[in-house]
Formats: C-alpha cells, sequence, structure tokens
C-alpha cells in the first residue's frame, strides 16, 4: 500500500468523503420552510413567486420542498410533532379538524379579508380561523365547444341533449358516477346534505331522490358503467362524449386539439335548485413547531396578496380565492377562471367533521349498490346509515390500566426467568457454540432494534382508543369487539371472521398459482438446448421489476366491463361481457390474476436458483432408466426441489396474506367489502373510517397471531429440513 | 442429456412466447403511456402507441434543482446508494446468520429461525411512525443510511432463509476436508462455502436490491430534501391529490425498472454457471 503514488491513495480517500458526505445530507437550518404537493404549472408559479419573495429586502429567505402528495399527511404527523416539520405548509383544508386535533396547526392572528364567505367558512374550525386560502377547487361542466354552441344550464337541457346523443350511439355525458365527491352535487342539489345541524344523515329524502336520478342516468344509457377517471378522460378526448363533470386538474388531461369550455353545473329541474359541487380550499397553514411564526404569517398574506393571486391565476392556472383578483381585466376575461368563480356561488364547503370523512365509505358502498342495480335507493342509504353508525360509535369506556400493568410485568418477569433457565440449563451448550452467537449477533442486532422495538410500540396502540386526538386506554376490548363480531353479523363483509377466510383463500389460491407457474416456467428455461434463454428470462422477469402501482392499475384497466382489453378477448370467444368487479368470485379472480402476474418471477428466480444445487447426473439417471419427464420430475426433480423453495413458499404466503396494494388498487374491496383482505381492512380502520388508530392496531396484531399460528403449523416441514 | 426432438423445441418455443406475450401485454401498455403525448391514462385495447414522442422520458430525467444542478442525477445516485448499501448490508448479515444456522446446532437456533419468520408476518400499518421516532432518535433520519439500515432489516429474514435452505444443500464433507487441513471457520467460509454458493447469493442479491428499490412510503417519511428522495418517491409525485400525470409516471417507472433488468441480466449467468459445470461432467 505504501508503495503506491500519493495520487493514488488521494483517490478513494476523496470517494469515501463523497459518499459519507452523500449519507450524512441534512436539511440545513433556513429562515422558513414551505411544503407542498403542487405540480406543473402551479409549482413553477409558486417557487418564483417564492423567490421573489426571498429577494425582497426583509430578511426571510424560503425554502420551499415539494412533496409527494401521497407521503404528504403521515408526513407532516410525523414530523410536527418530532419538531421536524416545516414552517409552513399548503394543503386543502378537509384535514383541518384533524391536524387541529394533533396540534399540528395553528390559529391565525387576524382576520381574513378579501376572501370569499364560503371559503372563509372552510377555514372556520374551533371558533377561529386557520390558514390563508390560496385557491379553491370545485366540480364544473367541460364542455366540447365543436359539439355544443351552448352549455346546458339546466338539468331538463342536459337529458334532453344527452338523449339525442344516445340516438347517435354516444354518451350523452360522462362523470365518476360512483364516486360519492362527483356524485355530491346531485345529492346537495335535491336538498340531501350530509349533516344537518351537527348530525350526519345519509338517508334523507333528497338523498334518495338524488341517487335515483343518478340510477336513471345509468338505466337510460346516457352514462357509461363503471366511470372510473381514465375512462372519462379517454371518452372525452376520442370524441365520443360531449359533457364531462370534473374539476380543474381534468385541464391538463385533456387533448390539446379540442376546444373545451367550461360552465357552471346546471340547475336542477325537478328541485329547482342548483347542483351544489364540494368546495375545498387549498390554504397556507402555519406549523405549530415553527419558531417563526410571525414571519410565516407574513409570508401566507403576501402570497395571497392581488398581485402575487393575479399571477397564480394567469401563470398557475389556479382559481384563486383572492376576491379583488377578478377584477383584474385579463383574469376576469378569462373564461375557464369565471366559470369556476361562478361555481363557487353553488359550492359547500368540505366539512372538516372526522365524521364526515368516515361517512364517505358507507355512501361510496350504496352509490355502487344502487348504480349496478343490486339495491333501491332507499335500502341502500338506510343500510349505509347503519353503517355509518356502527363506524362512528362512541369509543369503549375506559378500562383501569392497573390489573393491565401487574399483568404484564408479572409476563415479563415470567419471561425473564424463562430465559435464564432455558440457558442456565443449556449453558454448556451454549458456552461451546459461543462463535455461532458471533455469526448471528449482527443480523439479530439489526431485526432487534429496527423491527422488534418497533412493532411493540405499535401493537401497544392497541390497548388504546382514538378519537379526534384523544387517546384513552380501553384495554383488550377492541381485541373482544373484533373476535366476537359484536358490531357486525358474523357473515357480514365487515366481520374479523369472514375476512379471514376471504384472506386465507385468498394467500392459498395466489401461493398455488405463483409456485406452479414460476416452477414450470424455470424447469422449461432450464433445458440445456433452448435458445433465447436469456432473453425470455429477462423479459419474464418485467412484472416483478416494473412499479406495481402502475401495472396493478393497467390490469384494473384490463377488467373494465365496457372497454377493458380482457372482456374484448372474451367476446372473440363468444362471451358475454363480465361486470367484474359486482360479483364477488370475479372480482376475487381480477385480484387473482393480477396478483399472479406480479408474484410468479419472484418464485421463477427463486427457482432457477435452487435449481443449481441439483445435481444433473441424479436427472441423467432418471433418463436413462426410462422415465418419462413427467416422472423425472415429480421422482427426482421435485422432492430435491422442494427443501429450497420451501422458505420462499412460506415467506410468499405471509407477503401475499399482507398484499395490500393489490387489493386496494385493483378490487377496492369491491363489492360491497366482500374481496378486502385483513391488512386492508385495518388499513381502511386507520385512515377511512375516522382514524380509530387504536381498532386497527389491533387488527393488526391479530393478524401477526394468524401468522404466527400458521407458522406453528408449518413447523412440521421446517423441523424436518433442520434435523 | 438426449437430443430433444424438432416438435419438442418448437412446442417449447411456442409456449414459452405464449407466456411472453401474456406477461408483456400489460408492460406494452406502460411503455405506450410513456411515448405517446399527453397524461391521460390509455384504455385502448391497442397496445401500439399511435404518436410517439420522448418528451415523457426527457422531462423525467432532465429534472434539476432551482439552482440547475441535475436533480434526476442525484436521485438516481440516492437510489443506487440505498439499494446497493441495503444488498450489500443485507447480504453481509444474512450470509452469515444463514451459515451458522446452517451449519451449527447452538441453543436457540430454531428459535431464532421462527424469530426471523415471524418479523416477517408484523403489518406495516402499525410501525412507521414508531420506526420514525426510532430513526429520529438514533440521529439516522434523513439519512441514505438509516433508510437503507431499516430496509435491510425488512430484507434480512427471506435472505437468511433461503441462504440457509442454500447452505443445507451443499456438503458438509467439503469443509471437514479443509478442516483436516487447518483451515479456519472464517476460511472455510470464504474460500469454499461462499464460491459454493453464487446462485443463491445472486438471488439474496437481487432480492435485498429490489426491497430497497422500489419502496417509497418509508422514503417519503423519512427524507424531507427533494436532492434526498429516491426514484420511487419522485415517481410517486407524479401522482397528484385528484389527478396522475400518467404520461411521465409512465416513463419514470420504465426508467426505474431498466437498471434492475440490467443487474439481472448481468447476473443471470450466475444462476446458470452450476448448470453448464453439471452438464459438461454428465
Amino acid at each position: 500500500m505504501a508503495s503506491r503514488p500519493p495520487s493514488m491513495r488521494a483517490k478513494p480517500l476523496r470517494w469515501l468523503i463523497l459518499m459519507l458526505w452523500l449519507l450524512c445530507t441534512t436539511a440545513h437550518a433556513q429562515d422558513l420552510t414551505l411544503w407542498h404537493a403542487y405540480r406543473g404549472a402551479e409549482r413553477s408559479t409558486l417557487e418564483n413567486l417564492l423567490e421573489e419573495y426571498s429577494a425582497l429586502d426583509n430578511g426571510t429567505k424560503v425554502i420551499p420542498r415539494a412533496i409527494p402528495y401521497d407521503g404528504f399527511n403521515s408526513k407532516l404527523e410525523a414530523a410536527i410533532p418530532r419538531g421536524h416539520g416545516p414552517d409552513l405548509f399548503i394543503a386543502a383544508h378537509e384535514r383541518l379538524a384533524s391536524w387541529r386535533s394533533l396540534g399540528l396547526v395553528r390559529q391565525n392572528p387576524e382576520p381574513l379579508t378579501d376572501v370569499p364567505e364560503s371559503v372563509e367558512q372552510a377555514l372556520f374550525h374551533d371558533d377561529a380561523h386557520h390558514g390563508v386560502p390560496l385557491a379553491f377547487k370545485t366540480l364544473a361542466l367541460f364542455y366540447n365547444r365543436d359539439q355544443l354552441k351552448e352549455p346546458p344550464r339546466t338539468t331538463e337541457a342536459l337529458l334532453a341533449f344527452a338523449r339525442s346523443e344516445k340516438a347517435r350511439s354516444r354518451f350523452g355525458l360522462a362523470y365518476q358516477a360512483t364516486e360519492p365527491y362527483f356524485h355530491a352535487p346531485w345529492m346537495h342539489g335535491f336538498g340531501g346534505e350530509l349533516l344537518k345541524d351537527g348530525a350526519i344523515e345519509l338517508n334523507t329524502h333528497g338523498a334518495i331522490q338524488a341517487l335515483s336520478f343518478a340510477r336513471s342516468l345509468i338505466t337510460e344509457g346516457l352514462i357509461p358503467e363503471e366511470p372510473t377517471a381514465a375512462l372519462v378522460t379517454q371518452l372525452f378526448n376520442d370524441g365520443s362524449v360531449s359533457l364531462v363533470i370534473n374539476g380543474p386538474w381534468f385541464l391538463g388531461e385533456i387533448d390539446p386539439d379540442i376546444s373545451v369550455g367550461v360552465a357552471p353545473l346546471p340547475l336542477i329541474s325537478a328541485a329547482g335548485r342548483h347542483a351544489r359541487p364540494y368546495l375545498t380550499v387549498e390554504a397556507v397553514q402555519i406549523s405549530a413547531s415553527t419558531d417563526h411564526a410571525q414571519a410565516a404569517w407574513r409570508l401566507s398574506t403576501w402570497l395571497a396578496e392581488r398581485d402575487q393571486a393575479i399571477k397564480r391565476a394567469l401563470q398557475g392556472r389556479q382559481s384563486v380565492a383572492t376576491l379583488s383578483a377578478y377584477t383584474d381585466p385579463s383574469v376576469a376575461s378569462d373564461p375557464i377562471l369565471s366559470a369556476f368563480k361562478a361555481q363557487l356561488e353553488h359550492a359547500l364547503p368540505m366539512s372538516t367533521d372526522p365524521a364526515m370523512a368516515a361517512s364517505w365509505e358507507p355512501l361510496a358502498r350504496a352509490i355502487r349498490r344502487v348504480m349496478r342495480g343490486a339495491h333501491s335507493p332507499e335500502a341502500a342509504l338506510n343500510a349505509a346509515q347503519s353503517e355509518f353508525e356502527v363506524v362512528t360509535s362512541p369509543p369503549p369506556p375506559p378500562a383501569d390500566p392497573v390489573p393491565y400493568m401487574i399483568a404484564a410485568a408479572a409476563a415479563v418477569l415470567a419471561l425473564i426467568s424463562w430465559l435464564v433457565r432455558v440457558i442456565w440449563r443449556q449453558r454448556d451448550a451454549i458456552r461451546s457454540h459461543r462463535h455461532a452467537y458471533q455469526w448471528i449477533g449482527p443480523a439479530t442486532l439489526a431485526m432487534a432494534v429496527l423491527v422488534i422495538v418497533p412493532f411493540v410500540v405499535g401493537a401497544a396502540v392497541s390497548l388504546f382508543a382514538h378519537r379526534d386526538g384523544t387517546w384513552t386506554f380501553v384495554g383488550l376490548t377492541h381485541f373482544l369487539d373484533i373476535l366476537l363480531a359484536r358490531d357486525w353479523p358474523l357473515t357480514s363483509a365487515l366481520s374479523f371472521w369472514f375476512t379471514l377466510a376471504v384472506t386465507v383463500g385468498w394467500t392459498a389460491a395466489n401461493v398455488a398459482a405463483h409456485v406452479s407457474i414460476g416452477v414450470g416456467l424455470a424447469m422449461l428455461l432450464r433445458a440445456p438446448w433452448l435458445q433465447l434463454k436469456g432473453v425470455y428470462r429477462v423479459l419474464l422477469i418485467l412484472p416483478w421489476a416494473i412499479p406495481n402501482y402502475i401495472t396493478a392499475l393497467i390490469w384494473k384497466g384490463m377488467f373494465h366491463q365496457q372497454f377493458g382489453a380482457i372482456n374484448a378477448l372474451l367476446a372473440l370467444g363468444g362471451v358475454e361481457p363480465v361486470s367484474w368487479f359486482s360479483q364477488f368470485s370475479t372480482a376475487f379472480a381480477a385480484n387473482l390474476i393480477t396478483n399472479t402476474w406480479l408474484g410468479f418471477p419472484f418464485m421463477m428466480v427463486v427457482t432457477l436458483g435452487a435449481l443449481q444445487a441439483i445435481p444433473s447426473d441424479l436427472e441423467a439417471a432418471a433418463d436413462i432408466d426410462g422415465a418419462t419427464p413427467w416422472q423425472r420430475f415429480t421422482l427426482v426433480t421435485w422432492p430435491l426441489l422442494k427443501p429450497a423453495l420451501l422458505p420462499a413458499v412460506i415467506l410468499g404466503s405471509i407477503w401475499t396474506f399482507n398484499m395490500f396494494n393489490i387489493i386496494y388498487l385493483v378490487s377496492a374491496g369491491e363489492p360491497d367489502g366482500g374481496t378486502e383482505i385483513l391488512i386492508s381492512e385495518a388499513y381502511r380502520w386507520a385512515f377511512t373510517r375516522g382514524h380509530r388508530y387504536g381498532y386497527a392496531a389491533a387488527y393488526a396484531v391479530l393478524i401477526f397471531g394468524v401468522l404466527v399460528m400458521y407458522s406453528k403449523a408449518t413447523d412440521k416441514f421446517l423441523s424436518r429440513k433442520t434435523a | 442429456m438426449r437430443r430433444p426432438s424438432f416438435t419438442r423445441i418448437c412446442l417449447t418455443h411456442a409456449g414459452l412466447i405464449v407466456v411472453t406475450i401474456a406477461v408483456l401485454y400489460p408492460v406494452l401498455w406502460v411503455l405506450k403511456m410513456a411515448l405517446s403525448p399527453g397524461q391521460a391514462f390509455s384504455l385502448d385495447p391497442n397496445p401500439i402507441p399511435t404518436e410517439v414522442t420522448l418528451d415523457h422520458f426527457s422531462a423525467v430525467i432532465g429534472t434539476t434543482t432551482s439552482t440547475g444542478a441535475w436533480l434526476f442525477g442525484r436521485q438516481l445516485l440516492n437510489s443506487l446508494i440505498v439499494a446497493g448499501l441495503t444488498s450489500v448490508v443485507g447480504i453481509c448479515l444474512a450470509t452469515t446468520a444463514g451459515y451458522a444456522m446452517s451449519r451449527w446446532s447452538f441453543p436457540g437456533r430454531d428459535a431464532g429461525l421462527r424469530v426471523f419468520l415471524i418479523t416477517q408476518m408484523f403489518p406495516g400499518v402499525v410501525m412507521a411512525i414508531p420506526l420514525y421516532i426510532l430513526l429520529d432518535e438514533l440521529a439516522l433520519l434523513d439519512s441514505l443510511m438509516g433508510l437503507s439500515l431499516v430496509y435491510a432489516t425488512t430484507a434480512i429474514p427471506f435472505c437468511t432463509w433461503n441462504m440457509k435452505g442454500y447452505f443445507d444443500t451443499i456438503p458438509i464433507e467439503l469443509e471437514e476436508a479443509a478442516r483436516m487441513d487447518g483451515a479456519g471457520r472464517w476460511t472455510i467460509f470464504w474460500t469454499i462455502v461462499l464460491p459454493l454458493a453464487r446462485p443463491a447469493l445472486v438471488v439474496t442479491g437481487l432480492f435485498s436490491f429490489m426491497t430497497a428499490w422500489n419502496e417509497f412510503i418509508l422514503a417519503a417519511t423519512f427524507m424531507n430534501d427533494e436532492t434526498a428522495f429516491t426514484l420511487p418517491v419522485v415517481l410517486q409525485s407524479y401522482v397528484g391529490d385528484y389527478g396522475t400525470e400518467w404520461g411521465h409516471f409512465a416513463a419514470g417507472a420504465i426508467v426505474v425498472s431498466l437498471p434492475v433488468m440490467l443487474l439481472f441480466f448481468a447476473l443471470q449467468r450466475h444462476l446458470v454457471a452450476g448448470l453448464t459445470a453439471g452438464s459438461v461432467k454428465g
């Protein structure tokens, strides 16, 4: 080493320093940090404005940080209480109550000015305003100006136009009819507001009328079935529909060749009231953990000022929440901005009440049931109301923690004394195997610190009930509620036992498919005479290599009833189009097919590796003895392959048991939550049913318990191998 | 081996081609979205793009920071470092643990194997926030090192089991001979066992790499700055509150999967090395 010239020695050192520097990148303390999830023009306009503000001579520099929307909220909840949060953040207002209860945001020090009334209302919570509104989002009517001179102003006109379109075998209207957010304009227009005098009612007369109206659009064939966002965009872009209900984000998806107009949603002729979409307000919130609250407030109000609002409107294409910006001639003459401003007159601020978030899932289920003709609007909404009441039922009574603490202490003591006894009894064996412990030490330590500790902490949450930011100790009540199915009948899709049965079936079917396809392909690919082996192998691992978020959604698109590739393929064989997500069996099959496509490459790669341990002379001997290829496989290859595949099979089944993504993205639990598995139920309890984290943690602990029992059952195979 | 008949070769190829087409069909859609102008999600059953543009690729790859530095390059480097570190840490910890569990029956071995397996059963939902606090206490928050450690621990159980399973198939006689010659445990492991375990090392390494390469929830939660993001976080940032920039997402998905394919292509020769040696012998 010493004989090397100095330049050669310096190089690795410099590399090492560079690597260390990369490893230790931490945020530098700056004046103000602002988190946002803006994209495209909205983002660049915001960043330009912040740069402009930093250049102003007031000593404040602003660092914008773009965070993916998907991780935004969990990041806020993790970072702000630990003091790592931003000074300000921009987000939609509907989580305000939950931020407030978690102590993440501050009240405004001064009243808001130059803001529309409904926008101001949206930010009002706990007797105070929170945040400075920048922009608002609401649904409106988009129309193809080459097909329609004037957009319909009433539902009567809309229906007349839609029927004339149907006569030309086109769709009259497209919108995501099965999503509560998109159904809401009808619901509110018919007088079916969910929140009345502080209580939520899903089955009001108005809500029933609205659902009947939406159902009639389907039965008349005026709107497409299973209308996903992608389908709506596609129909508008290829010209098969001229009217779409969507939000401002839709503008970015429209084919630039189409001349698009925007108008407020129509007056509902039958009710004599305007369709009223939800209003979402994007506001700058000041983080509770900031040390620069005053500077943060100055920046927020500056961003909302008229001049900046005009720039955001014209360059960022935002529907700004600053009233005086609309007196600017270029903003006032912009037909799209004016249309959204007009819609604002008839928009209902989304409630921040956490119970509102919990009403979403029962409502969505009711809408889907009605839209596919399974229930009458009244029956579906009554069912939704009772589901909603159970989900939002008051937390169990607090339990006395003392007996639990005694029990926990006793358990810990018993565990320690048992460990000491075991170690003492085997002390000689342990001493003589000291080297073995050194070999497994690093892995064991890493697992203990980074996996077991977080899990124990997370599991302890199951003993507490969470409502609106307050935690109460409830002991084992959650477990009893879940296991005894106290809230639902045993056969309901929401019962633990029903979901467990689905999960077990899901796991078994998947593992069987992954192993048989994976092993089959690996056997084909190892034939020594096979050409192009490498090409096949690389192409066949593609499903594993591509992020499954996009491929799972592609599969979902392929299962679409009217436009999916799979029904198109079935039609070639004369099969009627299948409505994949309206029956349990087909929805389950759709999930299974998608996950098999994603999962077999892993088994194939493991098998290819494991096959290397099998001496080929054994198989050659079987050939010489005149065995058929099938006999050779079952009698020679498979018995030798089995032990090496066993870990992959056991672990594969555990992963499949907890395979959240596919259920969430492909069937989303359809029909009626039937294809939900345990992990996706746990997720729903944590995030879409009023943040019942304790209940969700109890689910997680039960999932763990089920899997431990499963591993006990597989012990028999494993001990045979390690013996 | 016998020379197979012509029909058998044809049938094998036909079967593989059918499977490959079925596997590639959804992938072609990703490619179509990446190459077509616009940000819409394609539902058209025809997976061949009608209009081809490389705009999405150049938009995804060409991102820069506000100071003009090449952001995508930095993020690619982050991803490579995290995935590389995860593989190295994963392989080092898993091969030693797997070897010990395969060769020596020490007290606690079976329990240890079972505990490793059991950790795979912890649902991730309950772990993100406790992990955040833990990393914060260890001063590993917002560092690529901390992220790699977390990924490595999620990969270790499979890797250990896989390595142990493969070590079990390596005859112990080889080691005993070396032992007679006075070789130490480490020397035997390093010079005799590891080279024989190459196929399993490839699978283990690939698995650790993939674990780190595609994860985004933890990465988005633990890392603060755009220059510290890994590629999956960047990819996920094309998914908005209401709409998704599918053109960018698809192009990004292809860019993200290319290194994995290259890695697999480079490594797969080790998956067949044993076979060619065997067939020469046979």
